[in-house]
């Protein structure tokens, strides 16, 4: 009964998510193709990724405010190390990656250690990373390499002639690879048990410590690929891009049915988050007449419209709950 | 009075500190000359530039103090002063124009207080909708432009000064002690505390800990909208996109590096003020030091970590017991000299 509960929100997501593309086909008969799709899962790739960190994240009850700042350094850090050295984009990929990761599993090593709220310690990485951005480059640096042609190049022309790029693909399977970390190993198994109280998580058995250290080192991996595919997407590297992101994925989460204390949700929701998020702005770009803003507005609503639903459900399985104890 | 001195001491030190490390670099920092009627220097920037954040800090204070977390206060100023300046681009004057301001920044503060205490929402999710939408809000007003006025009274709130004082550092001087007297001359702040440590409890005691939780967002709307004043009169002109951006992490940190914790009760907003104040003097020292502004960031992140560190409670913990295991050592105990004596 409660396991069913529990898929509601995930289902309530992947229905809006069906009825405003339904809004959108009736509108625009044109927005049900593969061309449209095909970009609506380019253009969200980097804000997929990192969305999948954070689901993780805040699954284990933390929040990480770092992630924007970690690609804009990301793709500084790709792109100076390509202008100045001659090693292949691959090493350079691995390096990044090792480095973030590194980072994340830093602030997860404070968090735990100092027993200092998530928020703040995220909040300090997210000055951090920045600000190493700004020092290795204030300019945007573009990338000049046969190796980032060839991944722009290579794609899968899908029937109707839209293009599944790289970039779309590795979202997708990060998107899989989330899902099967958070629903399907041990590891997950312990920051579930971690969002739904460290109390209770300790007297499991969980290791909390090394579990919140790897949460935030996953999310700082994800957070590195999220840099990797957005530096592919924009072809260049800029200190001053993605400032936001991280609350943009934080509404993607809660819009995917996750809920916000921690312990409950789906990654999958997540990607149902961001591309309901993406279609709005979609719409936007097709009526023309609209006005960007409309977006913010739009994805603050749908926001509320998700945590009044969770709440009701929390309330309905609660009193369930209680009629069983009772 | 000794109380509250020993309360705010680590801040006054770590801004004492700061202000001669930025002296070290530019000794010219702390020199106040008086022309045309006015302060000037560096340290009189620092107590006007320093002005949305000390006034959002106040506000974020009772917040915080409340086991809650306001993320809209950036957007609200971008709101409120939209509002504002709309109003005197629409010919209503000054007065209706500051009134407005006021009343839109109360009632983003209904909305944050309903949604956190009736219906129940984190606050950081809470207050998280209206960052996001509130900006498209703010838009809706000016209808995507940058809204420009041209009203030397409404531009006095950004620009002008009172007594020699450029007028924002007024403000939130006499704000945080109206806000200070406030709570401590009547039982407010330790309501406010209670339902930070303990909201069950305190409502269990009678404390209303709805209406109080409203008005608490309510006071933290307000003083969002006199830093969106402030911020709109300095540059004559409303900017939603920009106004007010990422200042809700700034007062945050403000309030953070004034001692208060994150998980409520206890709170100092003369402390959080001087947590503001630290950070526009890094802010401003960095900037007059001459190292280059890209180095802003990181030693901010550098000086939070070590606030942070030394504000840790395991840290804390540690740090007793070692000093505790010391004085043990040096005081020799008893029973060590008789096992001395029983071991050869």
């Amino acid at each position: 009964m409660t396991a069913n509960a529990r898929l509601y929100p995930l289902f309530a997501t992947i229905a809006i998510f069906i009825a405003a593309y339904a809004i959108c086909w009736m509108q625009f008969p044109y927005m049900l193709s593969t061309r449209v799709v095909g970009n609506l899962l380019t253009d969200n790739a980097y804000l997929g990724i990192v969305a999948v960190g954070m689901t993780v994240v805040i699954l284990s009850g933390g929040i990480d405010l770092s992630v924007g700042s970690v690609i804009a350094f990301s793709g500084v850090f790709i792109s100076v190390v390509l202008r100045d050295t001659s090693l292949h984009p691959l090493v350079v990929f691995a390096l990044l990656l090792a480095v973030t990761t590194a980072f994340g599993a830093f602030m997860g090593l404070i968090i735990h250690w100092l027993a200092m709220p998530a928020f703040i310690v995220t909040l300090a990485g997210m000055f951090l990373a920045r600000g190493a951005a700004y020092m290795l480059t204030i300019d945007s640096v573009p990338i000049d390499h046969a190796f980032y042609e060839f991944i722009k190049d290579s794609y899968y022309l899908m029937p109707g002639k839209g293009r599944l790029t790289v970039i779309a693909v590795v979202m997708l399977l990060s998107v899989a690879f989330g899902a099967l970390i958070a629903h399907r190993t041990r590891f997950g198994a312990s920051v579930f048990a971690l969002g739904g109280g460290v109390q209770t998580a300790r007297l499991m058995g969980v290791n909390v410590g090394q579990t919140t250290i790897l949460v935030y080192a996953f999310s700082g991996f994800m957070a590195g690929l999220s840099g990797i595919v957005f530096s592919i997407y924009t072809g260049s590297g800029y200190p001053l891009a993605t400032v936001g992101t991280e609350l943009t994925a934080i509404a993607a989460v809660v819009i995917g049915g996750t809920i916000l204390t921690g312990g409950a949700g789906y990654v999958v929701g997540t990607l149902f988050g961001v591309l309901t998020m993406g279609l709005i702005q979609t719409y936007i770009v097709f009526d023309g007449t609209l006005s960007s803003w409309w977006t913010k507005i739009v994805i603050g609503l749908l926001l509320l419209l998700f945590i009044v639903l969770q709440k009701g459900l929390l309330k309905l399985t609660g009193t369930q709950r209680d009629a069983a104890l009772a | 009075m000794r109380r509250f001195l020993a309360r705010i001491a680590p801040q006054l030190v770590t801004l004492a500190a700061i202000v001669v490390l930025v002296t070290l670099f530019f000794p010219d920092f702390v020199q106040i000359g008086f022309e045309r009627g006015r302060l000037v220097g560096p340290i009189i920037d620092v107590l006007k530039r320093g002005a949305p954040v000390a006034l959002l800090a106040i506000g974020m204070t009772l917040v915080i103090a409340t086991r809650g977390i306001d993320l809209s206060v950036g957007t609200v100023m971008a709101i409120t002063g939209a509002v504002g300046a709309w109003a005197i681009a629409s010919g209503y004057g000054v007065v209706p124009a500051l009134a407005l301001a006021m009343v839109a920044g109360l009632a983003c503060g209904l909305w944050n207080g309903i949604l956190v205490a009736i219906i129940g929402i984190q606050p950081i999710v809470a207050t998280l909708i209206l960052m996001t939408s509130g900006r498209g809000v703010a838009q809706l007003i000016t209808e995507g432009r940058i809204l420009t006025f041209n009203d030397p009274a409404f531009a006095f709130f950004g620009s002008g000064t009172l007594l020699g004082i450029p007028f924002p550092a007024v403000l939130w001087l006499l704000l945080a002690i109206a806000v200070t007297l406030l709570m401590r001359r009547t039982a407010l702040g330790m309501l406010v505390e209670a339902i930070g440590i303990n909201r069950a409890a305190s409502a269990l005691a009678g404390v209303n800990a709805r209406v109080l939780l409203i008005a608490v967002y309510m006071a933290s709307g307000l003083c969002a909208a006199f830093a969106g004043i402030v911020a709109t009169a300095d540059i004559r002109g409303a900017d939603a996109n920009n106004a007010g951006l990422w200042l809700e992490l700034d007062a945050i940190l403000a309030v953070v590096i004034g001692g208060n914790s994150l998980l409520g009760g206890r709170f100092s907003i003369a402390a959080s003020v001087l947590g503001a104040l630290i950070i526009q003097t890094i802010d401003t020292g960095i900037l007059l030091a001459g190292f280059p502004s890209e180095y802003n960031l990181v030693i901010k992140a550098g000086l939070v970590l070590l606030i942070l560190l030394l504000q840790s409670p395991n840290l804390a913990h540690t740090w007793r017991f070692l000093r505790d295991e010391a004085m043990r050592r040096r005081e020799p105990e008893p029973k060590l000299h008789t096992r001395k004596e029983i071991e050869p």
